[in-house]
């Protein structure tokens, strides 16, 4: 059994990454360690401060540590498949499959039965995908595979767009956003409300063993979580969400803040679940609001041209709506479930 | 040992004594009872360290099995029709990636209109993926075909797509001579994957290839298809040799020594054919059949070697290009056996019709008068034909075709207009 980690409260510096050198050796991120797998290398061709690069590295190497680097990935197409392996280079230091766009979950069911059937219960799967491969196109398959209860950690790397077709909208898309297929242009610009899938809800509607939320804001949390899932077996499922600058119109040195903003103002809420009910959210310490987190994308500009107050009114409803859902700013109570304050 | 058994069951015997270790399949008419018994022989324990998986969709069956061939494991999958074109994004991956997988195709016809029986649209569909596609001529065959496919595709690091006629073959009840496990084991060694997911020796599959070598990739595949030509005759041999039986093989000749003509076919319809050329040898008509065994890679010197001396080739083929005309026949002309005008292609058993020994017979008297042309319909109702053309030039809004055809042909009136107000 993995301990999990307490919780790392380095309010002062504003930065969770930076804590590592005062911790103890063991509390330390496995990517503070200079013995890591490195499974994503560097030299890869991700964009600069690509929040899925960064995420799938810490994902990828916690996986390793876990699973005593036992892992086999299963990469669905998309931006982290694409810059990863241009021909003849590869970026990944760990045995590594990439099938089709819309498959990942079920190949990964391929590879856990093949190590089944060989009685290899020590490798262990992670499947992977951005946010279309999983809640649009390989929709269907993560469902299967979550029925079958497989022995796989599936992780969406949510970047809330076709990034690598060119930033087109995906079913993970927020209201209001501009993509390439939802132009700022007409009366309602941007990407409708009301459509779209909230995926860690779907996948806890399976009633899987594991569902967790977690940004690239707080890497020890995204490992924290990593090794946790690593701790279960069956399927389990990481939705990760990772700025992405070319796509959002962001800075790359914004990619962190960012993804702290979303989880501050509520937009993307923080969470774990286990067997269908959720078992700890990760509090919002300094309620930042919505405008903020638009105002620094441009795939929001419109709306501070003219008058959209209304618009930024509803996705601040949203915002609100998830705070009360998930108990985001509620202080902690003996009733109330285990809280990784962060 | 000899068993009168379903072809499906036998299929699903011959499959087990090959040891797959995954097993994923969907399930569609008419390959049900294939993969029915494999799953209750995997549950019993009669196949051993097996994963049988049941799952959503034909895509996840041929995915599941690209990730368990990729992984080292022997997999095999099975399906028809529109099942095989629900996965065919993944049956081009698999033959691209170089994954032996083993897959029967129990052929069906293609909707619209939705059909279930039999012809061979659904592989005619897919014959450019990659996939080496071997055609079953009865069910003894099919059974042979299933262990030279798993050793063919193992040895050349490609899948194998064994097809056999929907209910044709799959439900009919035949006497079959079933391998003893010890056979199977000495002529299948274990699987030796080319490249296999291994943490101890991590490598990158599946990875993004540009013009640089794009072309490459693709010519390296060719060519071990080319190996194939190599490969199937030997292993075909071999499994004659250690089976007693003749099995398999690129083609099959049979009674072409002297024919002035030469019918070539695929699949059971060569059994009716076989006793038409009987009949017709006994009254001194010379004419012979080639039965083509190996569709992909197509083996164009054996078929030329086959056909040698023939006047014509008629072609029987149980599916079509759409504004082409047969594939079969094109394939064969240009193996260059007679000259093109004198390769008939005749489409036949459409949709489960059925191919008479009279239309055969019939079709043989035409083509020898000289009265076949390059492309025909067996058994075509130019009635009914005529009877929607009609219809069409009459009217605007003629309806839909299928359904028109068969109130005519159930003698039933037609559909009265409705007018749409309430
Ligand atoms: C069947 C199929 N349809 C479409 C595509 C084109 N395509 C490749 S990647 C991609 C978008 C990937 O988006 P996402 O999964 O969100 O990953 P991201 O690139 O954003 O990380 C699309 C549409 C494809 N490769 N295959
Ligand atoms: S487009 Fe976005 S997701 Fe793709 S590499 Fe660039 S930053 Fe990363
Ligand atoms: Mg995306």
């Amino acid at each position: 059994m993995i301990p999990v980690p307490t919780p790392v409260r380095f309010y002062q510096v504003g930065s969770f990454a930076v804590g590592n050198r005062l911790l103890d050796p063991d509390q330390r991120t496995v990517q503070a360690d200079t013995a890591r797998t490195n499974s994503l290398d560097s030299g890869h061709r991700a964009c600069q401060g690509c929040g899925e690069a960064l995420g799938a590295r810490y994902v990828l190497d916690a996986a390793m540590r876990a699973a005593e680097d036992k892992v086999i990935a299963v990469n669905a197409t998309g931006c982290l498949e694409v810059f990863s392996t241009p021909y003849p280079e590869s970026s990944w230091r760990l045995a590594w499959i990439h099938s089709l766009f819309g498959n990942a979950p079920a190949v990964a069911t391929g590879v856990a039965a093949a190590m089944r059937a060989k009685g290899r219960d020590d490798v262990r799967v992670v499947a992977q995908g951005g946010d279309g491969g999983t809640v649009d196109i390989g929709f269907g398959t993560l469902s299967g595979m979550f029925e079958r209860n497989d022995d796989v950690l599936y992780v969406c790397y949510d970047n809330e767009a076709y990034m690598n077709t060119g930033v087109q909208r995906s079913g993970a898309t927020p209201p209001a956003a501009r993509t390439a297929t939802t132009e700022a242009v007409g009366p309602a610009p941007g990407n409708a409300f009301g459509q779209g899938k909230d995926l860690p809800r779907i996948a806890m509607a399976h009633e899987i063993s594991y569902v967790a939320t977690a940004t690239v804001a707080d890497l020890h949390d995204l490992e924290a979580k990593t090794i946790r899932a690593m701790a279960h077996r069956g399927a389990r499922y990481l939705h990760v969400l990772v700025p992405c600058p070319l796509g959002w119109g962001a800075a790359s040195k914004d990619t962190i803040r960012l993804a702290r903003l979303a989880k501050e103002t509520g937009i993307f809420p923080v969470f774990e679940a286990e067997h269908g009910e959720v078992v700890s959210v990760a509090k919002i310490r300094h309620k930042a609001p919505v405008v903020e987190y638009l105002q620094a994308q441009r795939r929001y500009a419109h709306l501070f041209k003219g008058d959209h107050s209304d618009v930024i009114d509803q996705l601040q409803a949203l915002a609100e709506a998830n705070i009360a859902r998930y108990g985001l700013l509620e202080p902690t109570s003996a009733e109330a479930p285990e809280v990784v304050e962060d | 040992m000899r068993r009168q058994l379903e072809g499906s069951r036998a299929v699903a015997e011959a499959v087990a004594r090959c040891r797959p270790e995954v097993v994923c399949a969907y399930p569609i008419s008419p390959q049900t009872h294939i993969i029915e018994a494999i799953g209750a022989m995997v549950r019993t324990g009669a196949i051993e360290r097996c994963e049988f998986v049941n799952v959503e969709s034909e895509f996840a069956a041929m995915s599941v099995s690209i990730g368990a061939s990729a992984a080292g494991a022997r997999a095999y999958t099975a399906t028809a029709s529109q099942g095989l074109l629900y996965m065919s994004e993944a049956v081009y991956n698999a033959a691209g990636l170089g994954l032996p997988i083993v897959m029967t195709l129990a052929n069906r016809a293609l909707g619209a209109p939705i059909n279930i029986w039999n012809d061979h649209s659904d592989a005619m569909a897919v014959r450019d993926s990659g996939w080496i596609q071997l055609f079953a001529e009865d069910n003894q065959e099919a059974v042979d075909l299933h262990i030279q496919a798993f050793r063919l595709a193992e040895e050349l690091s490609l899948p194998v797509m064994v097809c056999m006629d929907g209910f044709i073959l799959t439900h009919a009840m035949e006497e079959v001579d079933l391998p003893d496990q010890d056979q199977v084991d000495d002529f299948l060694p274990a699987y030796s994957p080319r490249q296999v997911l291994d943490p101890a020796d991590p490598l990158s599959i599946g990875a993004m290839v540009g013009p640089e070598a794009y072309t490459e990739v693709r010519y390296l595949a060719h060519l071990r298809q080319l190996d194939a030509l190599e490969a199937i005759p030997r292993i075909g041999a071999g499994f004659a040799a250690a089976f007693g039986r003749d099995s398999g093989g690129l083609v099959h000749p049979y009674r072409t020594e002297g024919a002035d003509t030469v019918l070539v076919a695929m699949g059971s319809v060569l059994g009716t054919i076989k006793d038409v050329v009987d009949d017709l040898r006994d009254a001194d008509i010379p004419v012979g059949v080639v039965g083509i065994t190996a569709f992909r890679p197509f083996p164009f010197e054996a078929v030329r070697a086959a056909c040698q001396g023939a006047e014509r080739i008629v072609v029987v083929e149980k599916a079509f290009s759409l504004g082409f005309g047969g594939v079969l026949s094109s394939d064969v002309a240009m193996a260059g056996a007679a000259p093109q005008h004198l390769v008939h292609s005749v489409v036949a058993g459409l949709g489960g019709r059925p191919i008479t020994k009279a239309a055969i017979a019939d079709l043989i008297g035409r083509a020898r008068a000289g009265e076949l042309g390059s492309l025909s319909f067996l058994d075509l109702d130019e009635d009914l034909i005529a009877g929607e053309l009609g219809r069409m030039a009459a009217e605007r809004r003629s309806g839909p075709i299928a359904e028109n055809l068969l109130r005519d042909l159930a003698g039933a009136p037609r559909r009265p207009r409705q007018t749409g107000r309430a």
